[in-house]
């Protein structure tokens, strides 16, 4: 388990090389002059030569890019060019609000999805599952940044059960955590009602039930736990899009996470920060991927070696 | 041939009905959608504009009808290119094996590394806001999933019976690529397509709502989301008729995109 874990990890490696040259390789992208763009082109030539310097434009390419790498596995992304704070700073100041929202809307997902999935499951064709599968096609299909505003004007303006934005108490976090977590729940619902319905139908169920084990049993302890395999690979994959999902929810809720970070260094033009904080979320999504495939093999020690190999 | 199924006709009908409306937008369009009326801002719908007017007086349904035209024009023109450069790409590497696919699978897999609209907020952040740069932002995201589909299916079909037999005949490599193993792609590429171009018109809306997208006065509905979210409080409409259009578009092509999987039997990666 523990070289597995391992091993898993040490893959992560060269993913995250290619996350980092991409990263450094956007700021290349900037069309025309980047030191133009960022200080307009009424600048004075020092200003324009002192920026150029601070960004390290001046040297050859091969050495931005070694430099830049060197910054990245020390931890030291530059300093922001709007205040001069240090980049690593301003996402550490940022990352734990984003975090609070990922999981919080993590908990929604998984804890709306399995219940119901597991539900849909167990009485296929009933109301029930037909219910399950209507939400799951209407959850992928409502764009957070409507939801978002939907769920302020019903909770928090004509109910006035939930405060409209801001971050603080446990009521701050509910409505852009539902916003971020509930299209995550109706595809973790559609996958785990397909999976367990996939189990069910297996041998080993048709044993225990010979057996005469409980139907409650089988379902939480021999389907769901064989069926959860694909759920966790997803939510993996989905995690991708619950974090970068997080920059619109930030947006809606003026969370002061990343997300809005990233939104107001691309407005200021404050490269170095943009290229940090797209380096961080991509990172957290390379490490839950990772997570994702070391919890499988926990779950299914057959299919834990082969994805450790199979999937960089 | 059985009956079409509710959802095939429902999605139909409904990705139909926005062909015509953003074909039409100019003879359906009570209003033009740029016309201000400053004295009559943030008024509630009634009677003369039904869906209400927003911060600077313009017609809320106007501007809806037009960003009809702005969304699948979008939609399409993403699809048309990501899916022709993924198809050609993947159908490239699966056929030819080697370090063509070596090369083609290894960059997918570091598009792959970064959460799709993180990479597409990143690209127009930089290249600067406008729908050109978010057409070019979904593309370079959006032709991945065509090329894995594309490559798959080559790899799948290349040592079928069929493709023995052309061989055995003496057809060229070449022909037999393009003429026995393309035209199989055709299926499934546009039951993928239909879900791209639903993923690809929420990208764009995603992206004008954060403000990198359509610049004013384009009416696009993520725009139009964006103006109203600071209206949110006082004037609702501005942003309930925009977020309703975007969803009815998006669940006509999800109904549309699983009833054509179901209809012409096509596995797409979205299955288990």
């Amino acid at each position: 388990m523990l070289r597995l874990t391992l091993r898993r990890l040490a893959l992560t490696i060269p993913t995250m090389l290619a996350a980092a040259t991409l990263v450094f390789l956007l700021l290349h992208l900037v069309p025309g002059d980047p030191v133009d763009v960022m200080l307009g082109e009424t600048a004075q030539a020092a200003d324009r030569d002192a920026l150029r310097r601070t960004l390290g434009l001046d040297r050859p390419l091969l050495e931005q890019y070694a430099g830049f790498l060197r910054g990245v596995a020390t931890g030291d992304l530059g300093r922001s060019l709007v205040n001069g704070t240090p980049v690593s700073e301003l996402l550490a100041a940022r990352f734990p609000a984003t975090v609070e929202l990922t999981v919080a809307a993590l908990v929604i997902a998984i804890g709306l999805a399995l219940p119901l999935g597991l539900a849909a499951a167990a009485r296929p064709g009933t109301w029930l599952d037909r219910g399950s599968v209507g939400f799951a096609l209407l959850g992928v299909s409502v764009p957070s940044f409507w939801l978002g505003p939907m769920l302020i004007i019903l909770f928090a303006i004509d109910l006035r059960w939930l405060p409209v934005s801001g971050r603080g108490t446990w009521a701050h976090l509910v409505l852009p955590a539902l916003t971020l977590g509930l299209g995550m729940a109706s595809i973790l619902t559609r996958m785990t009602r397909a999976s367990v319905l996939e189990c069910l139908g297996e041998d080993y169920v048709r044993t225990a039930r010979a057996k005469g084990v409980g139907r409650m049993r089988i379902l939480t302890r021999h389907a769901l736990r064989n069926a959860l395999a694909p759920v966790v690979t997803i939510l993996g994959l989905q995690f991708g899009a619950l974090l970068a999902g997080t920059v619109i929810t930030e947006t809606i809720f003026a969370w002061p996470g990343l997300g809005r970070l990233l939104i107001d260094a691309i407005n200021q033009r404050d490269y170095p920060v943009v290229q940090g904080c797209i380096l961080s979320i991509a990172a957290t999504f390379v490490l839950a991927n990772a997570l994702a495939d070391v919890v499988n093999g926990w779950l299914d020690p057959r299919i834990g070696a082969s994805a450790a190999r199979a999937r960089p | 041939m059985t009956r079409p199924s509710l959802r095939l006709v429902l999605g139909g009908a409904l990705v139909a009905l926005l062909l015509v409306v953003a074909a039409g937008a100019d003879w359906l369009a009570p209003y033009d959608p740029s016309a201000q009326a400053l004295a009559e801002n943030l008024a509630p719908p009634d009677a003369d504009h039904w869906l209400g007017q927003d911060k600077l007086g313009r017609d809320i349904l106007a501007r809806v009808i037009h960003g009809t035209r702005v969304s699948l024009a979008v939609g399409i023109v993403t699809v048309a290119i990501s899916l022709l450069l993924g198809a050609a790409l993947g159908a490239a590497a699966g056929f030819a094996g080697g370090w063509i696919d070596e090369i083609v699978m290894r960059a997918v897999d570091v598009l792959l590394a970064f959460p799709g609209l993180l990479l597409a907020i990143a690209l127009t952040g930089i290249l600067g806001p406008s729908l050109r740069n978010v057409v070019i932002a979904l593309c370079l995201i959006g032709w991945t999933g065509y090329a894995r589909l594309a490559r798959g299916e080559i790899v799948r079909l290349r040592e079928r019976d069929f493709v023995e037999a052309a061989r055995a005949l003496g057809v060229p490599e070449r022909r037999i690529l393009v003429r026995h193993l393309v035209p199989l792609l055709a299926t499934p590429l546009l039951v993928q397509g239909t879900f791209g171009m639903a993923a690809a018109i929420v990208g764009e809306a995603s992206l004008s709502f954060l403000g990198l997208g359509a610049q004013p006065p384009t009416a696009s509905w993520g725009a139009m989301l964006n103006d109203g979210r600071a209206f949110v409080l006082v004037a609702p409409h501005l942003t309930l008729f925009p977020g309703l259009a975007i969803l009815v578009t998006v669940l006509g092509l999800n109904f549309l995109g699983d009833g054509l999987r179901d209809r012409l039997d096509v596995r797409t990666p979205t299955d288990l």
